[in-house]
C-alpha cells in the first residue's frame, strides 16, 4: 500500500508533495497536538483524520486529543456555535458552569502532553479555555476557527474573546471571520480530502446502484442539494427553482440532507420542504443519516447539476465535493461559494429561484458548456481546494512563527 | 566563475489586517496607510494562493472594483496596472491612490459595496528556505526549472524583483555573473511576462525556453 502522500502525488503531482516535504524538513521531530471535540463525524473530525497520519508521514510528531463532556457542556457548546454564527442565542450560566467544569477536567487529564507539545492546535470553541488552564506550556498554541464569525453574537463573543486573545495565533477560513484579536490572525481557507469514502473515485456501477436505491429515473436530468434541512440552505427556493425550470426540460430533483435530529429547527423545514415538494414523483427528499458518504458521494456523482443556493453560508465544503466530481455548481452568490464558483466558469453565483432556473435551463441545453464548466470546477478544486494545500498552508505558518512573526522570514 | 544558484522554496501566507474598505473612498484612505505587503499581497498574492486559473483581473483591487462596487470603467483602470512597471511598491501605491482619485473626482456619488463583499485588507507574509538544491552550470536550468515548485517559481522569477537592485530575476542576475555569454538569453527571459500568467503557465514558458536555448535551437 502506497503511502497518502505518494497517492496524493499522484493527484496533486510531485511539485506539490516536493514542496510539502520541504516545508516540513524544517519541523520533523515537533510535538505537535490537535484537539477537537469529537472523533467520528462533522467536518473537523474528517479533516483531521487524513491531516494527523499526514503530519506523522512528514516526519512531525502529531496527535490527536478529544474534549469530553457531559449534556450540559454540549449544550453550551451547540449554543456557542449558534451565536458565533450570529443568532441571538440565551446561554444560562449552568451551562457555562459546564463548558468551564469541562475544560478544567481536560486540562487536568491532557496538562502533560498539552505543556509539552511544540505546537498546540484547538479547534473551535468547545476546547479553547484549555489554554490558560496549561500555565507551564513551551509551544505555540494556535486557534482554528472553523466556524463563519463574520456577524458574531456579541455577548458570546466577548465571553469566548477572552479564551482566545491569549493565544499565539488564530487560523479562520475568509477575511471576512476575522476578528479583533491582539495576535496574527492567518487567512486559511478549508479543504476536502480527496481519498475519503465522501470523494474518492466509485466504479459505475456503484454510482447507477443510488437510481436503483431511490426510486431516481437513470434517463431524466438530475439536480441535486445536498445540505443540512436549513432555511439559509434555501431548499424551498430549489423546489421553486426546479419547478420553473421543469417547465422547459424534464428534470428531477433531489434534495438530501442530513438527520434533523440534533437541530430543532431542522424538523420544522424538513416538513416545509415536503409539504412544498407536495406529491411530485420527480422531487426526491432524502434524509440521511450522517454517516452516508458513500452515497453522498455516488449521489454527486450522478447528478449533472449540484445546486447550493444559499443565502448565508460559511465556506460551503459541500460545493468543493460536487466540484472535484467535476460538476458545475449553480450556487448562492454568498460568504465561501463565491471563493469556489467562479461565475460562468466553474458553475453560476446566483441570488434568486428564478436565477437557478436560468442557469439549470441554460446548462442543460449547453452540454458541452455543461462538462467544460465542471472540468474547470474539478480543476480548482485541485489547485486550490485539496488537503494538500491545506496542509502547505498550516505547515508554513509552523514554520513562521517557529522562526519569528518578521513578513520575510528567510531561513538557511 | 559565478556562484552556484541555490535554489530556494518559498510559501505565502495570508494575514487580516482589520482594514476593510466598504466605499472607494474608504479603500483610498486605507491604502495611503497600509503596509506595502498589503499592496504586495494583493497585486501578486493570487499567485500562491486559493484563486482561479483565468481571473478577469490580475490584482483584488481592481476585482472588488467589479464585483464589490460594479465600477466597470474603474475596474478596467485598475485591472490594466502592471506592477512589474513599477520600480518599487510605494510608486505602485502613487499610481493606485492617483487612479482611484481621479475616478471619484468623475463621480458624483461615492461608490459602495453590500455590507457582505467589503474589501478585507491582508497583508502577507513569506517564508523563504533553502532546498539545498545547487545549479553550477547554466545548462543545467533547463532539466533544474521543470522540477521546481510554484513556491520556487515565485521567488526567483516574481519575488526576486523586488530584492534586487535592478528589478531583475534571479536567473538574470545569475547569468550575468558569466559576463555577456548569456546575454542573448537573459534578453528572453525578459520577455517573458509573469503577471498575467499562473506559475504553472510561467514554469512552462521558462523551461521551454532554457530547453530550448541549451539545445541549441535558438529561436
Amino acid at each position: 500500500m502506497s503511502s497518502v502522500l505518494d497517492r496524493y502525488s499522484g493527484i496533486v503531482g510531485a511539485h506539490v508533495t516536493d514542496h510539502l516535504r520541504q516545508l516540513a524538513s524544517r519541523l520533523v521531530g515537533l510535538k505537535i497536538v490537535h484537539v477537537n471535540s469529537t472523533r467520528k463525524g462533522g467536518g473537523v473530525a474528517e479533516i483531521l483524520e487524513r491531516f494527523v497520519p499526514l503530519m506523522n508521514e512528514l516526519g512531525l510528531d502529531a496527535t490527536w486529543e478529544v474534549i469530553e463532556g457531559d449534556g450540559g457542556f454540549y449544550q453550551c457548546t451547540k449554543r456557542f456555535h449558534n451565536a458565533l454564527q450570529g443568532n441571538p442565542v440565551d446561554i444560562p450560566e449552568p451551562l457555562f458552569q459546564a463548558y468551564e467544569e469541562t475544560n478544567a477536567s481536560t486540562a487536568e487529564r491532557l496538562r502533560p502532553v498539552l505543556e509539552n507539545a511544540d505546537f498546540v492546535f484547538i479547534h473551535d470553541p468547545q476546547p479553547a479555555p484549555l489554554l490558560a488552564l496549561c500555565p507551564a506550556r513551551r509551544g505555540k498554541w494556535i486557534w482554528r476557527c472553523h466556524i463563519d464569525v463574520s456577524h458574531p453574537h456579541r455577548p458570546v463573543w466577548r465571553y469566548l474573546r477572552k479564551y482566545v486573545d491569549g493565544y499565539d495565533a488564530s487560523i479562520f477560513s475568509l477575511p471576512a471571520f476575522s476578528q479583533r484579536l491582539s495576535h496574527p490572525q492567518y487567512i486559511i481557507p478549508p479543504s476536502i480530502d480527496a481519498l475519503s469514502e465522501k470523494n474518492m473515485d466509485l466504479d459505475d456501477a456503484e454510482i447507477r446502484a443510488v437510481h436503483e436505491t431511490f426510486g431516481l429515473n437513470p434517463d431524466r436530468p438530475m439536480l441535486l442539494q445536498v445540505s443540512r434541512f436549513d432555511r439559509f440552505k434555501d431548499p424551498v427556493g430549489v423546489i421553486r427553482a426546479y419547478r420553473l425550470a421543469k417547465h422547459f426540460v424534464p428534470l428531477q430533483l433531489v434534495l438530501a440532507g442530513g438527520s434533523a435530529t440534533d437541530d430543532p429547527e431542522g424538523a420544522g423545514v424538513l416538513d416545509e420542504v415536503r409539504s412544498a415538494a407536495a406529491d411530485d414523483p420527480d422531487i426526491h427528499v432524502l434524509d440521511l443519516p450522517p454517516d452516508a458518504h458513500r452515497t453522498i458521494n455516488a449521489l454527486q456523482r450522478a447528478a449533472d447539476i449540484v445546486l447550493q443556493k444559499s443565502v448565508k453560508e460559511g465556506f460551503g465544503l459541500v460545493v468543493t465535493e460536487a466540484m472535484w466530481k467535476g460538476k458545475p455548481v449553480i450556487g448562492g452568490d454568498t460568504g465561501g461559494i463565491r471563493l469556489q464558483v467562479i461565475n460562468h466558469h466553474t458553475g453560476f453565483l446566483v441570488g434568486s429561484p428564478e436565477g437557478a432556473a436560468l442557469r439549470t435551463r441554460y446548462l442543460l441545453h449547453h452540454r458541452d458548456r455543461l462538462e467544460e464548466m465542471g472540468r474547470k470546477a474539478k480543476a480548482l478544486v485541485r489547485e486550490n481546494f485539496l488537503l494538500t494545500r491545506q496542509l502547505r498552508e498550516v505547515l508554513t505558518l509552523m514554520v513562521a512563527l517557529t522562526y519569528g512573526a518578521a513578513e520575510r522570514i528567510e531561513l538557511g | 566563475m559565478a556562484e552556484p544558484f541555490g535554489v530556494q522554496g518559498c510559501a505565502l501566507l495570508a494575514i487580516a489586517t482589520g482594514k476593510r474598505a466598504q466605499t472607494l473612498r474608504e479603500l483610498r484612505d486605507h491604502l495611503e496607510t497600509v503596509d506595502q505587503e498589503c499592496i504586495y499581497y494583493h497585486f501578486w498574492g493570487d499567485m500562491l494562493r486559493p484563486s482561479f486559473d483565468e481571473p478577469e483581473f490580475s490584482n483584488d483591487f481592481a476585482s472588488w472594483a467589479r464585483h464589490g462596487l460594479h465600477d466597470h470603467k474603474l475596474a478596467e483602470r485598475l485591472g490594466v496596472i502592471d506592477p512589474t512597471d513599477y520600480e518599487n511598491l510605494e510608486d505602485l501605491r502613487l499610481e493606485l491612490i492617483e487612479v482611484i482619485e481621479q475616478r471619484l473626482d468623475e463621480g458624483e456619488m461615492v461608490p459602495w459595496s453590500r455590507a457582505d463583499q467589503q474589501f478585507h485588507f491582508l497583508r502577507s507574509q513569506i517564508v523563504v528556505f533553502d532546498t539545498k538544491t545547487r545549479i553550477r552550470k547554466p545548462s543545467r536550468l533547463a532539466t533544474i526549472v521543470p522540477k521546481m515548485t510554484a513556491g520556487s517559481v515565485f521567488y526567483h522569477f516574481i519575488d526576486a524583483r523586488r530584492r534586487t537592485s535592478y528589478n531583475l530575476d534571479d536567473f538574470s542576475s545569475w547569468l550575468w555573473g558569466f559576463g555577456n555569454t548569456y546575454e542573448d538569453l537573459i534578453g528572453r527571459i525578459a520577455a517573458v511576462d509573469p503577471y498575467f500568467s499562473t506559475l504553472a503557465e510561467t514554469r512552462l514558458r521558462l523551461s521551454s525556453l532554457f530547453r530550448s536555448y541549451f539545445s541549441g535551437r535558438k529561436r
